[in-house]
C-alpha cells in the first residue's frame, strides 16, 4: 500500500529514533566514565541508557516497518538486513542495513548480557560506537529532510553531543590512567581503571 | 645477605637443642644426608636412606596404609598452611590429574627449598612418587621459579637419574613458573600450569578442587613430600622421635639478617626460638625477629622462649610459614625494615584486586612517614583503619599478610613508633637493611 | 538463607551494589565494597538480585542456595 501517511511516518520515526540513538550514546559514554552523584547514581545512568536504547529500537522497528509497507519506492524485507538488496537509494538504504545490523546484534548481546561471556558482550557493544555515525551517514545520505533546517540543526547537534561526550570520555580515562600507573601493581585490567576516584 | 644453597651450616643436625629431645634416628632427617657427606645423587640417596618403599602392582590397600602411616606421625604441611598431610593424601578425585610440587619459594627471604633441591632432591622425588601412587595421579610436575637455575639443573639432574628405573612409576616433568611472591600460591601455580596467568583466583568456597587441564591438581610443598619420603621409609614413630608431641618431627628454617651464620638450619619442632636462632649466631642482642616470611608477623625479644612449633608460636604472635626467620639486632630500626618490606609487597601484588593493589602501597606509604618522623596521629589512626580495610577482601591472602606483619611492627616497635609520631625520625633508618636484596631502597611506588 | 559475595578479582569498582544496596554495602576509600557476609534480610533479596545483574562486571554474587552445612556456592547473576 502506498500512503503519504506511512512516507511521513517513515521519516518521522527515522529522525526520532537517530535522535534517541544519540542519547543512548551520549548516555553509554556517560555511565562509562563513572561519575556518579548521590542525585545521579550510576545504575541509574545504566538503566536510563538501557531505556533509551530500547525507545530507540522501537522507533527503528517502526522505521523499518513503514519503509517496507510503503510501496511508492519498492524496500523488500531483506534489504532490512542484507545490504545493497533495495532498488531504490541502493547504497544509502545499505548503509541503514549495516547499522541495523550492527544495532541488532548490540540489542540481542544485551538482552542475553549474563548469559554470554563477558569478552564478547563487550567486543559486540563496541561495535555499538560503529553504528551510531552509520546511522547519522543513513540520514544525512538518504537526504529526505536534510534541506529542512530544523532538521539540520538537530543533526549537528547530534555530532556535537556525542563529540563533546566521547572528548570528555577520552580526557578522563586519559587523566586516570596516568593516576593508576603511579601504583607499582596495575596490570592490564580490560578497562585499564580499576577506580573511580583516587585518593592519596 | 640471602646465603646461598652452598653455605649451610656444617653443624651436625643431630646436635640436641633442647632437654628431652632424643637424637634422631639415622636416615630420619632431611638434612641428614648431606651433613653425613653423602653425595646428593642417586647413588648417595639409596646408599643413605636405603630402598624406596613403593607398592607392589595391584596392591589396593598401600593407598590407605601410607595414609594411615603418615597421619600416625603427625606431619602437617611445610608450606604455610601447616594442614594435615594425611588428609590431603586421601584426597579422592585426583585419579589421573596431577600432583604439583611446590618450590617456587617466592619468599625472598626464605631458602629452605633450594637447600632441599640441592641436597636432597631425591628426597622430594620419593616424596612425590610415593603421594602421587597412593592417589593414583597421572603425572607430577615439580615447580620451580623460573630465576632459580641451580634449583632447575639439581632437580632435572636427579629426574633424569631416576627415568627409567623402579624410582620412578609415575612421569615427573619440571615447570618454570615466572618468579614473583604470589605465584606460589597454589590456585595461581595451578592457572600457570593450565596455561592461564600466574595469578591467584577467586575461590569462593574454600575448599574448591584446583584443576589443570581439565582434571584435578593437588599441590604439595617440597619439604613437606621430603618428610613423607622418610616416614613412609622409617615409619612415624622415628618421626616423632623429634619435636614435641603436639609438633612432631623437624622443619627446615631460613635464619637470616644479623646473624654471623646465616643459612638454612634443620630444627626439631617444639625447640625454643632462642634457641634455633642461637644455632646461627646472632651478632647482637635480639631486638626482635620477624617469623614465617613477609607476611608473617614480627616478635619482640621477650618472645625468644617460646617454643618454635605452630600453636605455641600462634598464641605469642608469632607465624611458622615459609620457615623464615629474620633477625633484628638492637641498633636497627624494626620500622623502617617493616616500610621497607611493606613497599616489596605493594609491588609483588598481583594487581587484580582494589583493596590490594591501592591499599597496600598506602600503608607502605604510611610507614615511611613513620620512620622519617614526618607522620602524626592521623596516620596511625589511618593506618589502623587501613589494616582493617585490606584484609580479607582479596582473592588471596597476600593483603592479609601484609596487614598482620604491619599490625605485629606496630606492636613490638610500639615505643619506636611513639618516639618517632613525635617528630623523631629513626636514627638507625640508615643502616644496610637486614632483608634481602630485593626490598632495599624502595620508597614510593616504583 | 541468602548471602552476597564479591569477586575482588572481577570487581572494578563502579560501585552500582552500594549505591543499590547501601544497607548491606558499603564503599572504601578507594570505591570497592565492603560486604560483612551476614545473611540478607528477605525484604532485601530483590534488590540484591537487582544489584548481581546490574554489576557490569558480573562481580555483586547472591547465593540463594540452601544452606548445606554453612557454605553455599556463590553463583553468578545468571545461575551459571
Amino acid at each position: 500500500m502506498s500512503s503519504p501517511l506511512l512516507w511521513y511516518a517513515t521519516r518521522a520515526t527515522g529522525i526520532v529514533a537517530l535522535v534517541l540513538l544519540t542519547a543512548t550514546t551520549v548516555l553509554g559514554i556517560l555511565t562509562a566514565n563513572r561519575v556518579a552523584t548521590r542525585s545521579w547514581p550510576g545504575f541509574a545512568q545504566q538503566d536510563l541508557h538501557r531505556r533509551v536504547s530500547m525507545t530507540a529500537m522501537v522507533f527503528l522497528a517502526a522505521h523499518v516497518v513503514t519503509a517496507v509497507m510503503d510501496t511508492f519506492v519498492h524496500i523488500g524485507w531483506a534489504a532490512v538486513v542484507v545490504p545493497f538488496a533495495s532498488s531504490y537509494k541502493r547504497f544509502w538504504v545499505a548503509v541503514g542495513a549495516v547499522g541495523l545490523d550492527l544495532l541488532l546484534a548490540v540489542f540481542v548481546t544485551s538482552i542475553v548480557r549474563h548469559r554470554v561471556p563477558a569478552r564478547l558482550w563487550r567486543a559486540v557493544h563496541w561495535l555499538a560506537y560503529g553504528s551510531w555515525p552509520v546511522a547519522l551517514a543513513h540520514a544525512f545520505g538518504m537526504g529526505t529532510d536534510m534541506g529542512t533546517s530544523w532538521v539540520m540543526y538537530l543533526s549537528v547537534g547530534c555530532i556535537v553531543a556525542v563529540l563533546g561526550a566521547a572528548t570528555w570520555r577520552l580526557a578522563l580515562d586519559r587523566s586516570r590512567r596516568q593516576r593508576t600507573l603511579a601504583y607499582p601493581s596495575v596490570r592490564n585490567r580490560p578497562e585499564g581503571i580499576p577506580v573511580k576516584h583516587l585518593s592519596a | 645477605m640471602p646465603p646461598s644453597p652452598a653455605t649451610l651450616t656444617a653443624d651436625p643436625v643431630t646436635t640436641a637443642l633442647a632437654p628431652g629431645h632424643d637424637r634422631p634416628g639415622a636416615g630420619a632427617t632431611l638434612l641428614g644426608a648431606h651433613h653425613a657427606g653423602y653425595g646428593a645423587d642417586l647413588a648417595g640417596h639409596l646408599a643413605y636412606h636405603g630402598q624406596l618403599p613403593l607398592p607392589r602392582a595391584g596392591d589396593t590397600g598401600w593407598p590407605e596404609r601410607l595414609a594411615e602411616c603418615v597421619e600416625a606421625s603427625g606431619l602437617t604441611g611445610r608450606g604455610g598452611a601447616g594442614f594435615p598431610s594425611s588428609t590431603k593424601l586421601r584426597s579422592v578425585g585426583v585419579a589421573g590429574g596431577t600432583l604439583v610440587v611446590n618450590a617456587m619459594e617466592g619468599e625472598p627471604a626464605s631458602t629452605k627449598d633450594k637447600a632441599l633441591l640441592s641436597c636432597a632432591p631425591h628426597l622430594v622425588l620419593d616424596g612425590a612418587q610415593l603421594t602421587a601412587s597412593a592417589m593414583s595421579a597421572a603425572r607430577i610436575v615439580v615447580c620451580v621459579a623460573d630465576d632459580d637455575h641451580h634449583s632447575a639443573r639439581m632437580i632435572s639432574y636427579a629426574m633424569a637419574e631416576r627415568s627409567g628405573t623402579a624410582a620412578s612409576p609415575v612421569a615427573t616433568t619440571v615447570a618454570r613458573p615466572p618468579a614473583a611472591y604470589v605465584a606460589g600460591e597454589e590456585s595461581a601455580l595451578v592457572s600457570w600450569l593450565d596455561g592461564g596467568p600466574g595469578v591467584p583466583t577467586f575461590r569462593p568456597v574454600k575448599g574448591m578442587p584446583l584443576s589443570a587441564r581439565r582434571r584435578r591438581a593437588l599441590v604439595h610443598n617440597a619439604e613437606t613430600l621430603a618428610h613423607v619420603a622418610l616416614i613412609a621409609r622409617h615409619g612415624p614413630g622415628t618421626f616423632r622421635s623429634t619435636g614435641s608431641a603436639d609438633a612432631p618431627g623437624t622443619t627446615l628454617v631460613t635464619i637470616t639478617g644479623g646473624v654471623a651464620r646465616p643459612g638454612v638450619y634443620e630444627i626439631p619442632l617444639g625447640a625454643r626460638l632462642e634457641h634455633v636462632i642461637a644455632r646461627a649466631r646472632p651478632t647482637d642482642a635480639v631486638q626482635a625477629v620477624l617469623t614465617g616470611g613477609f607476611g608473617g608477623s614480627w616478635l619482640p625479644a621477650a618472645a625468644l622462649g617460646t617454643p618454635y612449633a605452630p600453636k605455641p608460636m600462634a598464641a605469642a604472635g608469632g607465624v611458622l610459614g615459609a620457615g623464615v626467620l629474620v633477625v633484628l639486632p638492637r641498633n636497627a630500626c624494626g620500622i623502617t625494615e617493616t616500610a621497607r618490606v611493606a613497599h616489596y609487597m605493594a609491588g609483588q601484588s598481583a594487581g587484580q584486586c582494589g583493596p590490594c593493589v591501592f591499599g597496600l602501597p598506602a600503608l607502605a606509604r604510611d610507614l615511611s612517614d613513620v620512620a622519617d618522623g614526618t607522620a602524626d596521629g592521623t596516620t596511625l589512626r589511618r593506618l589502623d583503619e587501613r589494616l582493617t580495610a585490606v584484609s580479607g577482601r582479596g582473592a588471596c591472602r597476600h593483603p592479609d599478610g601484609v596487614a598482620r606483619m604491619v599490625h605485629s611492627a606496630l606492636t613490638v616497635f610500639a615505643g619506636d613508633v611513639a618516639t618517632h609520631v613525635r617528630g623523631t625520625p629513626c636514627a638507625h633508618r640508615a643502616r644496610p637493611s637486614m632483608l634481602p636484596p630485593q626490598t632495599a631502597c624502595r620508597r614510593g611506588p616504583a | 538463607m541468602t548471602s552476597i559475595t564479591v569477586d575482588p578479582v572481577a570487581c572494578a569498582a563502579y560501585g552500582y551494589c552500594a549505591e543499590l544496596l547501601p544497607e548491606l554495602v558499603t564503599l572504601d576509600e578507594w570505591g570497592y565494597p565492603v560486604v560483612d557476609g551476614a545473611p540478607v534480610a528477605p525484604t532485601l533479596v530483590a534488590l540484591a538480585r537487582r544489584a548481581a545483574i546490574a554489576c557490569p562486571r558480573r562481580a555483586f554474587l547472591v547465593d540463594e542456595s540452601p544452606d548445606q552445612a554453612g557454605r553455599g556456592r556463590a553463583r553468578s547473576p545468571a545461575g551459571r
